[in-house]
């Protein structure tokens, strides 16, 4: 066993148990804890398949902005804090097992499966990589992901600002 | 160079794609709701980088794509707080089985 495996093994288990502790902690904090324990070895897993620089996005947007965020938006909503679990047992029983269904099947599928041979230049100079190829081949995608970013923005505010009975407007009537 | 297989990735994948379903599925709370989502979308750019690495065609493309869901992510993350603030607002509820104004 050599450090790769021995790291990817401790990545794959914190993701998993992160998971797994998700379903059944009882408070929201708590679970949004444990999330971020998922997200930053996620981002471990990225470091392991030579993709640094989404490792390095993943830390810095999931696990500091998401977090940060879903906690804001527990605070604001805040009317006990317990997450009232379950939806009923059959409800969830039925749930469990379409899950179980769907991971058996799509797990026959991928199962060995290997796809020629892997790229091997893509840890030189990643972040350069990434860079022309996002200036070169997806100028229109990027620019349309800004423009998305800018809508939310936008968005955001307005549905979340309170909506105050508008004196300036009642003063002129 | 990378000594472990495509299919370890895709079944990790896979496993916190599960939990993400399942999470949608059966929680009552909407902000958990949206953090399973979350985790579904990270179990897709999982997917995304170990093809970049290990695919048919391996190269950057992957990693570009992730980055885009990743940014899309955000964006759905920081409306969806928005609409549930603004529901909360007016409904003084976050559970997702009591936001049925659409079903009266």
């Amino acid at each position: 066993m050599n450090g790769e495996f021995l790291a990817f093994f401790v990545f794959a288990l914190i993701a998993i148990s992160g998971g797994v502790l998700m379903i059944n902690l009882r408070k929201v904090v708590h679970i949004i804890f444990v999330l971020m324990f998922t997200f930053l070895s996620i981002a471990g897993l990225y470091v392991l398949l030579s993709a640094e620089f989404i490792a390095f996005v993943q830390v810095l947007i999931y696990s500091g902005a998401i977090t940060i965020m879903m906690l804001f938006g527990i605070m604001l909503t805040k009317h006990d804090d317990k997450a009232m679990m379950s939806v009923g047992f059959w409800r969830s029983l039925a749930a469990l097992v379409g899950i179980v269904a769907f991971f058996v099947i799509i797990f026959i599928g991928i199962n060995d499966l290997s796809l020629g041979e892997q790229a091997t230049t893509l840890h030189e100079n990643n972040v350069e990589q990434i860079g022309i190829a996002i200036f070169s081949k997806f100028v229109i995608p990027f620019e349309t992901v800004g423009v998305i970013l800018l809508v939310v923005l936008v968005g955001a505010i307005a549905l979340a600002k309170k909506d105050e009975p508008d004196e300036e407007a009642s003063k002129y009537e | 160079m990378s000594s472990i297989p495509l299919s370890v990735y895709l079944v990790i994948a896979l496993l916190l794609f599960c939990i993400g379903m399942f999470g949608v599925l059966t929680k009552r709370n909407a902000v958990i709701v949206l953090i399973s989502v979350e985790l579904m979308l990270n179990a897709v750019n999982i997917n995304l980088v170990a093809f970049s690495l290990h695919g048919v065609n391996p190269g950057i493309t992957g990693q570009v794509f992730a980055l885009f869901i990743i940014a899309i992510a955000a964006a759905e993350a920081a409306i969806g707080l928005a609409i549930l603030i603004a529901l909360y607002r007016n409904r003084k509820t976050v559970n997702v089985d009591q936001m049925d104004l659409m079903k009266r």
